[in-house]
């Protein structure tokens, strides 16, 4: 149910404007994708997995507000909450590797792989621990954007 | 060593996936480990008898001087054995005792986890190491003590055993920490050599008191029994294991342990000697009164332990020895009794002794075993509670002060604890049948071995007293005296004046059980007339607690956001500008730089747009306002070289703003609710806040700028952490931990707002 309901209390899905919800479905994977882009380049140029989390949920919000909490719930499939549980694994999971090798907790690993020819990349788990932070950010934001939305 | 702690609490991780599997059997599959591990354990008296010690050691915290270390010498055996050895036996009577309870995994988990802990405590060399085993026993004893959850009585149970043994084990966390900073080591093994170094240290006083406080609250003594009696909420097999056999005399371990570091001093004999002998005879004269067999159990348990402490605290080399011995017969007798206690409850239906009798026509097997523990805990012959109590009278015969006080002290508590083994026997084995109180059908078997294996390892621990006393006593006895020549242990000492006072005990203790209803009537009369007494004074103090907090909640958190913010911004005002004027005020820049004209603008925009905030009179106009103000300073953020901060206010703008929209249907219809007074108050409040906020700003950009930590970031950021964006690499690499930290706070906060609005009661969420 979404907010501008309450213009016309009991009507479902009452207020649901066209061109909110075609722009949304339109600008969904768009966000998406640059949240995407932020979280992956962050560790070089501004971005990174704050960000990204914030606005991949801005995204989900804009969803929110066009159509309602079921059809964000179907967008989002996993849990919000578990999202945020996810996060915090994954994070943890980035320290331990480091401390299985012997390290201490959370020392960064990197690895550096050639592509083709000229072309490497360096990979390494700060870039897991960012997308633990995007998870956690994402499943916190949307777990209390989708529980002020059902709240009625 | 360390593995056998291990292997324990690995046990326990199985327990549920075991018992959900192999459920008939679980109890043999439970006490296997123990039963190894006691082996084990027993396969290393040869070692300690000849006075060797085992030490194992893993690194945890090397800094701190903590370090996960463990050693074996003849005490830390003889309690290893009885946790090891007990243990089994409870295992295998508890899966048939609870068979029927839907938990039977997480009792096991619990139990298991129990005993690991307190094989810990026993084992280990590392004071820290042993504090932390300390209250992962306490942490369990809570879990099983409120192991029937639906109870009220046991939940308020659970958490007064908790919050009794709680506080004193932070006493002796303090305690503990002081030792380790007097004597510059943590290691028992090592304090051991450094007692004199210890009781000459000007810390010696706090020290011995916060140790005895929390080795008091443990092992129940005055003033902190009153829990163990409520502890009898737990389920029998509990109360057997922990709070008689093994739990609470984790106190009684710790002052044997100690009292080569701290004892030897009249503080340390006098406090022990009078605690320990009013515990003793205060709770025998309170346990006669009682008629549920387990708070008669538990009532002679707090005794027993007040006899041990009163041991180790008499100025006397044999003392320890008595105390080891009546400890090892206490034990075996008393959980022996427990559970045949929980037999009986089962069988019939009731442990009250006024309502049962004549069960051993019924149950003769039960009967005797019961006859066989309670002759131990009446001290007769040929039992090892009669090795016990020969001691303690010889002890006390001699002891160097107060020796009348103490000598009646001992008289009395032996007799009434002759009458109440009498009382556990006769009352419901003898007299007349009760035909509404007699047993279902035949006992199982699994529940009567542990019993009778308790019982009669008490009644051959005593024949063969010799045997058990070169192998098990002495090396324990030599541990806690080292150098000490102890005289063996016998049966029979000959026609001394103990022998006496052992038949005068026994002939008066018979005597005071037929006089025992006459004092049960008086004392209830008593008791009826007057309420006062520790359990008294916690109840105080526990319900004035919530008293006080809820009466402090109501003062800080009414509930009207306006008073919220005002105490923020006013504490924050006042602090940080007095804090600022102490240290000799601010100063401002002297150099101004040039503004450009697109700042100008900018700060145009936000004045205006909080202008409009403060002024306008409906509330989405207010929130499109903070959002530009929102908006202007990212761009601000933008203009001055750090597009990471600026993308941030920018997305944390937008959630604000679709927070608000979510929320905002749902919020009374705009209103100026507060009188001009209490609105020009806050404007003083709001320009105050702005003003010191403007000047600490002036006074960050006044000094010279401490560049070091930005240089040494800049300069790392690519070699060591491999990124090139400052920020981030600080983020997610050099203070990783922090963001750990952040995110899972930002994670229970969204997990927090969830619970707030879904988990609110339904009823109530619409006033």
């Amino acid at each position: 149910m979404g907010p501008f309901e309450t213009v016309a209390k009991g009507k479902k899905k009452a207020m649901r404007s066209i061109i909110l919800s075609t722009a949304a479905r339109f600008l969904m994977p768009m966000i998406l994708l640059f949240s995407a882009f932020l979280l992956l380049r962050g560790h070089n140029l501004p971005g990174g997995g704050f960000v990204g989390g914030l606005i991949a949920a801005a995204a989900f919000g804009l969803y929110l507000l066009a159509f309602d909490v079921q059809e964000t719930r179907r967008l989002l499939r996993i849990d919000p909450r578990t999202l945020v549980g996810l996060g915090l694994l994954v994070v943890l999971g980035s320290g331990l590797t480091g401390w299985f090798k012997g390290k201490p907790f959370l020392t960064a690993l990197w690895g550096r792989y050639r592509l083709t020819g000229f072309l490497h990349i360096e990979i390494g788990t700060p870039l897991i621990f960012d997308a633990g932070i995007y998870l956690v950010v994402l499943g916190s934001a949307m777990t209390m954007l989708l529980a002020l939305a059902e709240e009625d | 060593m360390g593995y056998a702690i291990c292997s324990v609490f690995l046990l326990a991780l199985l327990a549920p996936g075991l018992t959900r599997i192999a459920k008939p059997v679980s109890g043999w599959l439970m006490a296997a480990l123990p039963l190894t591990l006691c082996v084990y354990f027993l396969s290393m008296l040869d070692a300690t008898a000849g006075g060797l010690t085992l030490q194992v050691t893993w690194p945890w915290l090397p800094d701190l001087g903590i370090r996960l270390s463990f050693f074996l010498d003849g005490l830390s055996l003889l309690f290893a054995v009885l946790v090891c050895g007990v243990g089994a036996v409870i295992m295998i009577y508890s899966a048939d005792y609870l068979a029927d309870h839907k938990c039977l995994g997480s009792f096991f988990l619990f139990l298991n986890l129990f005993m690991a802990s307190m094989l810990g405590l026993v084992l280990a060399d590392n004071l820290i190491t042993l504090f932390v085993f300390w209250e992962l026993t306490s942490l369990t004893s809570f879990f099983l003590i409120g192991f029937d959850h639906d109870r009220d009585k046991a939940r308020s149970s659970a958490l007064q055993a908790l919050l009794v043994t709680g506080v004193g084990g932070l006493a002796l966390l303090a305690g503990l920490i002081l030792v380790g900073e007097a004597a510059g080591t943590l290691e028992l093994s090592e304090l051991l050599q450094s007692g004199d170094l210890i009781r000459q240290h000007a810390w010696y006083v706090p020290i011995v008191l916060l140790v005895a406080t929390g080795a008091f609250a443990k092992s129940a003594q005055f003033p902190f029994h009153f829990w163990l009696p409520n502890a009898m909420e737990a389920p029998t097999p509990v109360s057997a294991y922990l709070h008689s056999a093994t739990m609470v005399k984790a106190g009684i371990y710790l002052l044997l342990r100690l009292s080569p570091i701290l004892g030897q001093t009249a503080l340390w004999h006098g406090m022990l000697e009078t605690v320990g002998g009013v515990t003793m005879l205060g709770s025998i004269l309170m346990a006669i009164r009682q008629t549920d067999m387990k708070r008669l159990l538990a009532y002679t348990t707090i005794s027993s332990l007040g006899t041990m402490v009163f041991l180790i605290g008499l100025d006397i080399p044999l003392s320890i020895a008595a105390a080891i011995s009546y400890m090892l017969a206490h034990v075996l007798y008393k959980a022996s009794l427990f559970l045949i206690t929980g037999i009986i409850d089962h069988a019939t239906g009731s442990r009250d002794l006024s309502a049962l009798g004549g069960l051993f026509g019924k149950m003769p097997v039960i009967g005797l075993v019961a006859i066989l523990a309670a002759l131990s805990m009446a001290g007769a012959a040929p039992f090892l509670g009669f090795v016990g109590k020969e001691l303690f009278y010889e002890v006390v015969l001699m002891a160097p002060r107060a020796a009348p006080l103490s000598i009646l002290a001992a008289l009395l508590t032996s007799i009434f604890m002759v009458t109440s083994a009498a009382l556990l026997t006769v009352r419901p084995f003898f007299g007349p049948a009760r035909s509404d109180r007699l047993p279902h059908g035949p006992v199982a078997t699994n529940l009567w071995l542990g019993p009778l294996l308790l019982a009669g390892a008490g009644t051959l621990a005593g024949v063969f007293i010799g045997i058990i006393d070169k192998s098990l006593l002495a090396p324990a006895v030599s541990a806690v005296q080292p150098g000490h020549s102890v005289k063996p242990l016998a049966l029979w000492h000959g026609f001394t004046p103990v022998l006496a006072f052992s038949i005068l005990t026994l002939a008066s203790g018979i005597a005071v059980y037929f006089r025992c209803d006459w004092y049960r009537a008086w004392t209830e009369n008593w008791s009826r007339r007057h309420h006062y007494g520790a359990e008294t004074c916690y109840e105080r103090l526990y319900s004035g607690l919530f008293t006080i907090a809820s009466r402090l909640t109501l003062i800080i958190q009414n509930g009207r956001l306006r008073n919220y913010l005002l105490t923020v911004f006013i504490s924050a005002t006042v602090l940080v500008s007095s804090t600022l004027l102490w240290n000799g005020g601010i100063r401002f820049p002297t150099v101004w730089t040039s503004v450009n004209f697109g700042d100008l603008i900018l700060a145009g925009i936000i004045l205006a747009a909080a202008y409009v905030t403060s002024r306008v009179g409906h509330r989405l106009v207010a929130i499109v306002a903070m959002g530009v103000i929102g908006y202007g300073i990212a761009l601000i953020f933008a203009q001055l070289g750090a597009p990471d901060l600026a993308m941030t206010q920018f997305s944390i703008e937008t959630m604000t703003v679709l927070l608000f929209i979510l929320i905002f249907h749902r919020l009374p219809l705009f209103s100026r609710l507060a009188p001009r007074r209490a609105m020009r108050f806050d404007a003083v409040v709001a320009t105050a806040a702005g003003l010191l906020m403007t000047a600490l700003t002036l006074a960050a950009v006044s000094g010279p700028t401490d560049k070091r930590l930005a240089d040494f970031f800049a300069k790392q950021s690519v070699p060591a952490a491999h990124g090139r964006n400052i920020v981030n690499t600080i983020l997610v690499d050099f203070r990783a931990l922090d963001t750990l930290g952040e995110i899972a706070v930002l994670g229970m906060a969204g997990v927090g707002v969830w619970a707030l609005l879904k988990l609110w009661p339904k009823e109530r969420r619409k006033p």
